[in-house]
């Protein structure tokens, strides 16, 4: 992959640059450079290569055998496909993953481009609330899942004592009893931490629009609401298309929460997708079937980079 | 009139400092019932209902995380900062090589190469974990903190090497060309008059890398099975699991400051590098 160039005078040992340079000093500078190219671009290629791009395509391999953790595999062709068409468990997993990303995406849209106009103002007091928003997001998705495990829990946790005091519910209510309210749960608890990274993208939309178009605007008689309906909202197409396909392909990966808060339970209610990919590799060791698993949401996340492309592409000609 | 219009003005003003005030309390609730709870004596944090005030600070929570699970928490906050600084030097190194010969050296293919490298953005890590895991396992990496750092570096790299080439690309080439007239080579002319002006988006990269992987799950739990190498993330497993039962939500909660606290300070001290960093990642 690095051999693609070949430096016209100058071999790879060769040391002295003043031969070179009698030979032809324009054409030994550029085949110097280009060499010099080759040279820095190689770790990074080296690096990309063993730990991606193999990967990749062992992805595609494995996936095509059954491959125990020990012992030997063999190739079975395409049963491992056939086998996750007609598997329930993966199908509950998808179909749970779904349910997720439907309810979460409108949610998390909507509070942050609300968080968005509200922070969009000059002056110190806006800044600082853009950060004190932010926070959330800077915190790891283990550590904000084992908070909200605590401040969720029946009895001890302060989240059901706020309930109690509210008259909204019993101390003793357990909120991970049925896969709904653990669903629920867990998703104010990914609002609670991601809101502010699309906060921040859509304000950055939002101040990339030329302040005379909403004057302009408004001193042609337009109100608030058809400001924003026919000027903000349409120019800020393109950062909506791309919070948006972050949202969705964030959640289709949900993994952390859903192990750390409800451990796929009850009755494996709430299990995702690479949830199910890592039992089926990592606790039943079935890693051809794993590898068929992951091949199948790769090509759901390739789909979501298209229509990502496509969504975008489309903005910048209109 | 007058006041009807003096409150039109005054009220929304009012109304949005209320606003973002009550928000501002959604947001730091949790992060104060960390606190609070990890500052809580152990039988205090025990207490049902709870209380939301310490009655007493004590650290007794911290103390007890150095000699909770097989290992203390240093080991754990040594593993972490390893993997998290090793992963950031790493992709900054790489990434700035690499950023400037796509930039500055084009050889054949290179298009090509950059292109293939932006492609990796599309394919999460989650999607090719099977195979990473058997890689590893056969390049004896498994269990290892350097295994874990250099898949942590591939999933940097392509929005490395997008940032630091969009940063040389952005400079003239007219500022590379005199200081190799000068005598520069290569090198120095990279380090001494390139990498200055590239500042912003190595601390840019530098950041986002050491958060991505100072949170870092997923991989964590999968790729290093051998508790004495576990990194912070996946060490709140341990202290969630320990004494099941009878589990203690102050010691718990003291392992997830330690986690969230880092960050927390180091966004605060450098957020513009990072909120840039962000901002210049999505909008690729």
């Amino acid at each position: 992959m690095t051999e693609t160039t070949s430096p016209p005078t100058t071999a790879p040992g060769t040391p002295a640059p003043v031969p070179a340079r009698s030979a032809g000093p324009r054409l030994s500078y550029r085949g110097r450079r280009q060499l010099m190219g080759v040279l820095l671009v190689s770790p990074a290629l080296a690096v990309v290569t063993v730990f991606f791009i193999i990967p990749l395509i062992m992805t595609f391999w494995m996936s095509l055998n059954d491959w125990p953790l020990l012992g030997n595999h063999h190739f079975v062709g395409l049963a491992n496909y056939r086998r996750a068409i007609h598997d329930t468990d993966w199908l509950h997993a998808i179909g749970f993953t779904l349910k997720y990303t439907v309810l979460i995406t409108p949610v998390l849209l909507i509070t942050a481009l609300a968080l968005a106009f509200l922070v969009n103002r000059s002056g110190r007091a806006a800044r600082a609330f853009q950060s004190l928003f932010f926070l959330p997001v800077v915190i790891g998705f283990a550590a904000a899942a084992y908070l909200w495990l605590y401040l969720a829990q029946p009895g001890l946790g302060p989240l059901s004592d706020i309930a109690v005091r509210l008259g909204m519910g019993d101390r003793d209510t357990n909120w991970f009893a049925t896969a709904t309210s653990g669903l629920l749960l867990v998703s104010v608890m990914v609002v609670w931490k991601v809101t502010g990274m699309q906060m921040i993208l859509l304000l950055s939309g939002l101040q990339a629009i030329p302040g005379e178009l909403n004057e302009a605007a408004r001193i042609d008689g337009a109100g608030r609401w058809k400001t924003f309906r026919h000027v903000t909202l349409p120019l800020l197409r393109p950062t909506l298309a791309l919070v948006l396909v972050f949202s969705v392909a964030g959640s289709l990966l949900a993994f952390d929460q859903f192990y750390i808060m409800t451990g796929g339970g009850p009755s494996n209610g709430t299990i995702t997708a690479v949830y199910q990919i890592y039992r089926t590799s990592f606790i039943n060791f079935e890693l051809g079937y794993g590898a068929a698993l992951s091949a199948m949401l790769m090509v759901a996340l390739a789909a979501v980079s298209a229509l990502q492309m496509l969504l975008l592409r489309k903005s910048d000609h209109s | 009139m007058n006041t009807i219009a003096d409150v039109r003005r005054t009220l929304p003003r009012a109304a949005w400092w209320i606003t973002c005030l009550c928000i501002s309390i959604l947001v730091l609730y949790p992060l104060y019932i960390m606190l609070a709870q990890s500052l809580k004596t152990p039988a205090e944090a025990t207490e049902n209902p709870p209380t939301l005030l310490p009655h007493q600070l004590s650290v007794d929570n911290y103390k007890a995380l150095a000699h909770t699970g097989q290992v203390g928490i240093w080991t754990h906050i040594g593993n972490s900062l390893t993997v998290s600084i090793g992963a950031t030097v790493l992709t900054i190194l790489l990434a700035t090589l690499a950023g400037y010969g796509f930039a500055k050296l084009r050889f054949r293919g290179s298009g090509v190469l950059f292109f293939l490298i932006l492609a990796t953005f599309m394919i999460p890590f989650q999607a090719i974990i099977t195979p990473l895991f058997s890689i590893l396992q056969s390049l004896e990496l498994r269990n290892s903190l350097l295994g874990l750092t250099l898949v942590y570096t591939t999933f940097q790299l392509p929005f490395g090497i997008f940032l630091m080439r969009n940063s040389f690309a952005s400079l003239p080439t007219s500022i590379e060309e005199a200081a190799l007239i000068d005598g520069c080579g290569f090198f120095s002319a990279m380090t001494r008059v390139l990498l200055p002006v590239a500042i912003p988006g190595v601390i840019s990269t530098a950041l986002f890398t050491f958060f991505t992987c100072w949170n870092e799950f997923f991989a964590a739990l999968i790729l290093v099975t051998d508790e004495t190498k576990f990194t912070l993330p996946v060490t709140l497993t341990v202290l969630a699991s320990n004494q099941l039962g009878t589990l203690n939500w102050g010691i718990m909660q003291a392992g997830v400051a330690v986690t969230a606290v880092p960050c927390i300070i180091l966004y605060l001290l450098l957020q513009r590098y990072y909120v840039a960093g962000l901002i210049a990642g999505a909008v690729k």
